[in-house]
């Protein structure tokens, strides 16, 4: 069964709060991973290895560079499940 | 028709002693951040390293390796004429041939053993080591010495942010034999040639030697990649050499991964949901990566300290360029 949009935000939100210690709240849409939420390459990929876990889906690495919001995230991770 | 006779193998192997060699000079962060735009507190919350340890100019791998060597022997107890073979692990014997086991050989005074470097990058001591306990097992050979060194420091680029700051010089060395309880667990190990080009040469010689412009070819990685397959992968591994061994988690003391970076060894702790009390090879802080050394210079270290002790169980993993990986659980001399 495929995650809704909402549902695939909740998801990151946790997985994101698990690895750096912000709120889940502060992970919203149009946040920058990098600028906004101070996420450097080596926590982005502990990130991107949940979130395949949790979503069932494959995230190549040279796809990483290109998920710079979590909106990005959240709709390649939508389009992946297909 | 003929029968031959084979070598007769013995039933158990260990490590009978390690030695360390590092570098003479600290190189601190401050020392190195100029030329890639970064600072001391950057380098340390990417890496965990405060320091690297390096070689001046007038020291080579060889003389590294030798010292280490002279070391690990001395502490086994093994006369130089019971070592019948050498194995050395290095990315920086800058000649084709001859190899430098051959050339440690006969300086150490070990000859006529049988002498052959492997290359399997930061993974190499724990390559070199399963290799040494199939020698000694099989009864091909009665001692094996195994050393794992670099002169990182004569391929590296001042101005590379992707691997050159994390690099270090040094050397370990262990000597295998015989043992009346198993000393070494089964390796597990194996290579994924399909990203040879995470970790890689700049250029290769024949291209310096088509466009010396190019200049002395250098190290870089791919690090968000590597960091991805090292904290994610490689620990199923290191799962699968506890296994292998018939233990579990609630049976290792120390766990000394390849010093690559502190952030991927916090991270196979946690994957490896190792408990609190095994104590983990941090040497990386002080010592920096220096591929094939890396683990038996984490290992000297913890014992030298007294934070581990002749008798405890080791679970050890190297992880590199090629890539390759191997992992072993061990008893420490």
């Amino acid at each position: 069964m495929a995650f809704s949009n909402e549902e695939i935000l909740e998801g990151l939100a946790e997985i994101v709060a698990e690895e750096t210690g912000l709120p889940t709240d502060a992970v919203q849409l149009g946040k920058s991973f990098t600028d906004d939420l101070d996420i450097d390459s080596l926590s982005m990929m502990t990130i991107v290895t949940h979130a395949e876990d949790k979503f069932s889906v494959r995230i190549p690495d040279e796809e990483v560079k290109n998920l710079n919001t979590v909106g990005d995230a959240v709709t390649y991770i939508a389009g992946a499940q297909a | 028709m003929t029968t031959l006779t084979q070598a007769t193998p013995v039933a158990h192997s260990r490590i009978l002693g390690i030695g360390a060699e590092r570098g003479e000079l600290f190189v601190t962060n401050d020392d190195i951040a100029g030329p890639i735009d970064s600072s001391d507190e950057w380098i340390r919350q990417r890496t965990g390293i405060v320091t690297r340890r390096r070689a001046g100019a007038d020291r080579d791998v060889l003389d590294l390796s030798e010292a280490a060597a002279t070391k690990a022997i001395a502490a086994s107890g093994v006369a130089l004429d019971e070592i019948d073979a050498i194995i050395t692990s290095t990315i920086t014997h800058f000649v084709q041939t001859p190899s430098a086991a051959a050339i440690l050989a006969d300086r150490l005074g070990i000859t006529p053993a049988a002498a052959f470097d492997i290359s399997a990058a930061c993974a190499g001591y724990c390559y070199a080591i399963g290799q040494a306990d199939a020698l000694v097992r099989s009864g091909a050979a009665r001692n094996v010495l195994v050393i794992g060194a670099e002169k990182l420091s004569d391929i590296i680029d001042p101005t590379d942010r992707s691997i050159s700051f994390l690099l270090g010089d040094g050397a370990g060395a262990a000597v295998v034999g015989a043992s009346t309880f198993p000393g070494i667990g089964p390796t597990v190990w194996g290579s994924d040639g399909s990203k040879a080009g995470t970790i890689r040469q700049t250029h290769t010689w024949m291209e310096l030697r088509e466009d010396p412009s190019l200049g002395w070819p250098t190290l870089r990685q791919d690090g968000p990649s590597v960091f991805k397959w090292a904290s994610f992968q490689v620990g199923k591994f290191a799962q699968a050499a506890m296994e292998a061994a018939g233990v579990g988690p609630q049976d290792i003391d120390v766990f000394v991964p390849h010093q690559a970076n502190l952030r991927i060894i916090d991270q196979m702790v946690k994957q490896l949901r190792l408990p609190e009390n095994v104590v983990v090879g941090r040497d990386i802080v002080e010592t920096g990566n220096t591929s094939a050394a890396s683990i038996p210079l984490a290992i000297e270290r913890l014992l030298a300290e007294g934070q581990a002790k002749s008798g405890d169980v080791c679970l050890q993993i190297g992880f590199g360029a090629g890539l390759v990986y191997a992992a072993q659980v061990v008893v420490l001399p």
